[in-house]
């Protein structure tokens, strides 16, 4: 969602937009300054904030090339040793299986949770009564304001060793599975999860797409003898093909992504061996164990490496004749 | 075929819906077979029973009497007498009833702040040509694609001396670069000859942001204080990561230590969270207390997200 505006903001910037005078011709920059200074007053405590919450750590990432040590060096002192960390990160198996493991998340819950969404979206469409459809979007939307904490509670109360699923079955003399310690089932629970907390705001969007198809498409193709089915398939899909494409792509460039709380929240129960992601892996590895370089470089590496695919997404995007997420300007 | 899904025969043809007729089937519209009809409507009521069934529960639990629960040995799916002891219990207990002081308080501040920053900036950055506007907005774009990292985040929050403080929870996810882009493209689409005109009267920056430019755009920035809202009531991670003082614990930590884990509550002082294990209705009246704020600021975004922000970005 965020990149799609983003698209939006960016495009902006070349074009004048609607409306507003042709700019005049470009002002000295001490003109513009003393045009200006109130627009940087307005931006300086954002600037201020994401100076030293983003650009400053992003600077402090050189850390991952020092043998890291905050109480006798700190960034200065600490002796620099080069890639020695990105080379110990790939002789790790608990990085190369948070790796693998990241990536099989990221798999399996494109072809199981992706397609919810869209589903979701067309069967919403569908409803004819409008109170029906508000009333069902107000519930599916629902679940997305809430915590992962919360959600977790929640699965744990129905599918844990105590919860409601194994109390059914233990009333009724079968054995209960505490599925929510199990690290074989872990991929299914942790998609049931995002597909119970997501499926319903990620539908949005597919509904806003479908809005935008004109409705004397499926007339004429009802005129000319188009049933359903045939209607869904020549004009529905292919006008949510744009954004479907635009999703999947940016989802691709995400794929280190996988959501970090959810992880971090179930690590204990499941074991690491199945939930040990990207970023659970940086935490435990830096911030735990209290290897602070190391753990700055798993993290540099899933930074640069998302930023490497995302880059290359929009570029098949582009080659695909998308827009992207954001367009050359 | 083809020439029905060209895009640009879409484009350019209006987008009005034709009258319905009153069942709201256009007249060209097939009757839907009663078994397509009952299949959707199953369908629909099994979505809403996994939504809600879940809610529901909780709620009855929390309600129920400890015998009710012991006798039922688990969540309580037919009511038998409403009871608010849970709620009574909890909320004559410290530990809970900071934690959720403390959330609200971090909610209420954290939103105020971010809310102000967002909108300051986005007006900024909504000037096109302005000085230094393509760098500014350079950076808040490049928070989209790259993260630095938790690790030096986390130094850089105790390096400033913000561990242990209500600070570590607002300060670092203060600005959120989605909701600046969704501000700035609401603030660029009010037209610019208002903005010139009061430019003309001598109006200021601020006075124009602050007299014409928000009222203009009050659902959207509704919208996105109720983003950062939920967002900071949300926040787990940050709260795990900076907050090692018990006494200072938001909700989401007790939520973590106490429902999930079935963990004793530290730091009890006295009362029913103490030393004994977590009671069923105790730990889902707590679950109930976490979600009543989505609850309620819920209907509100729905109302105003769905309609403006998200449509208005997918047409742009």
């Amino acid at each position: 969602m965020g990149v799609v505006t983003a698209k939006r903001g960016v495009d902006r910037r070349g074009a004048s937009p609607p409306g507003r005078a042709t700019p005049p011709p470009p002002l000295p920059w001490r003109a513009k300054l003393r045009r200006d200074w109130p627009l940087l007053v307005m931006n300086l405590p954002m600037l201020a904030l994401v100076t030293v919450f983003w650009w400053l750590p992003a600077l402090g990432n050189v850390i991952a090339f020092q043998d890291y040590n905050p109480f006798t060096g700190g960034i200065l002192g600490s002796p620099v040793i080069g890639f020695t960390n990105f080379a110990l990160l790939f002789q790790d198996a608990q990085f190369l299986r948070a790796l693998l493991n990241t990536l099989s998340i990221t798999a399996f819950q494109l072809v199981f949770y992706f397609p919810v969404p869209i589903m979701l979206a067309l069967l919403l469409n569908s409803i004819v009564s409008a109170r029906l459809r508000a009333f069902v979007q107000g519930v599916v939307y629902l679940p997305f304001f809430f915590s992962w904490v919360l959600v977790v509670a929640i699965f744990q109360q129905m599918f844990g060793g105590a919860g409601l699923v194994a109390q059914i079955l233990r009333d009724n003399g079968r054995e209960a599975i505490d599925w929510m310690t199990n690290s074989d089932t872990f991929l299914l629970l942790i998609t049931s999860q995002t597909i119970w907390k997501d499926a319903g705001w990620g539908a949005i969007i597919f509904l806003a797409a479908l809005s935008t198809i004109d409705p004397n498409l499926y007339e004429a193709a009802a005129v000319d003898g188009a049933r359903r089915w045939r209607r869904m398939w020549h004009i529905t899909l292919p006008g949510l093909r744009p954004v479907i494409v635009l999703l999947l792509i940016l989802r691709l460039g995400d794929a280190l992504n996988v959501g970090f709380e959810q992880f971090m929240l179930q690590r204990s129960a499941v074991g690491s061996e199945a939930s040990e992601v990207f970023d659970t892996f940086v935490y435990w590895s830096g911030l735990r164990t209290g290897d602070l370089g190391y753990g700055a470089a798993a993290g540099l590496f899933k930074g640069l490496v998302g930023l490497l695919l995302i880059l290359a997404a929009n570029r098949v995007a582009h080659a695909l004749g998308e827009r992207g997420v954001y367009s050359r300007s | 075929m083809t020439a029905l899904t060209s895009g640009d025969q879409r484009r350019k043809t209006r987008r009005t819906r034709p009258r319905r007729s009153p069942a709201g089937l256009a007249p060209w519209e097939e009757r839907p077979s009663p078994a397509g009809r009952l299949g959707k409507g199953t369908l629909l009521t099994l979505i809403v029973l996994i939504v809600l069934g879940p809610l529901y529960t909780i709620v009855l639990t929390s309600l129920s009497s400890s015998e009710t629960v012991n006798r039922v040995g688990g969540l309580v799916l037919v009511p038998d007498g409403i009871t608010f002891e849970a709620y009574r219990q909890i909320f004559s207990d410290t530990v809970v009833s900071r934690a959720v002081l403390v959330s609200t308080l971090v909610t209420l501040a954290g939103t105020a702040v971010s809310t102000a920053v967002s909108v300051l900036g986005a007006y900024s950055l909504s000037r096109t040509g302005s000085f230094l506007h393509r760098p500014l907005l350079f950076s808040i774009l490049l928070m989209f694609v790259f993260f630095p990292g938790i690790i030096p985040v986390y130094l850089m929050v105790s390096g400033l001396g913000l561990k242990d403080t209500y600070w570590s929870l607002i300060l670092p996810t203060a600005v959120s670069a989605f909701n600046v882009v969704v501000l700035r493209s609401f603030f660029m689409n009010v037209p610019g000859e208002i903005l010139d005109s009061a430019r003309i009267d001598g109006a200021g920056e601020f006075r124009i942001l602050f007299r014409i430019v928000l009222p203009m755009s009050k659902a959207v920035t509704a919208v996105v204080a109720m983003f950062y809202a939920v967002g900071y009531w949300n926040a787990w991670f940050n709260a795990m990561l900076y907050i090692d003082d018990t006494r200072k614990w938001p909700l989401a930590l007790i939520l973590r230590q106490y429902v999930v884990d079935s963990n004793p509550l530290p730091s009890a002082t006295a009362g029913v969270t103490g030393d004994a294990p977590p009671t069923l209705a105790i730990k889902m009246a707590i679950v109930v207390i976490a979600v009543i704020p989505a609850l309620i600021l819920y209907p509100f975004v729905q109302r105003h997200f769905t309609k403006g922000v998200i449509v208005g970005a997918i047409k742009g």
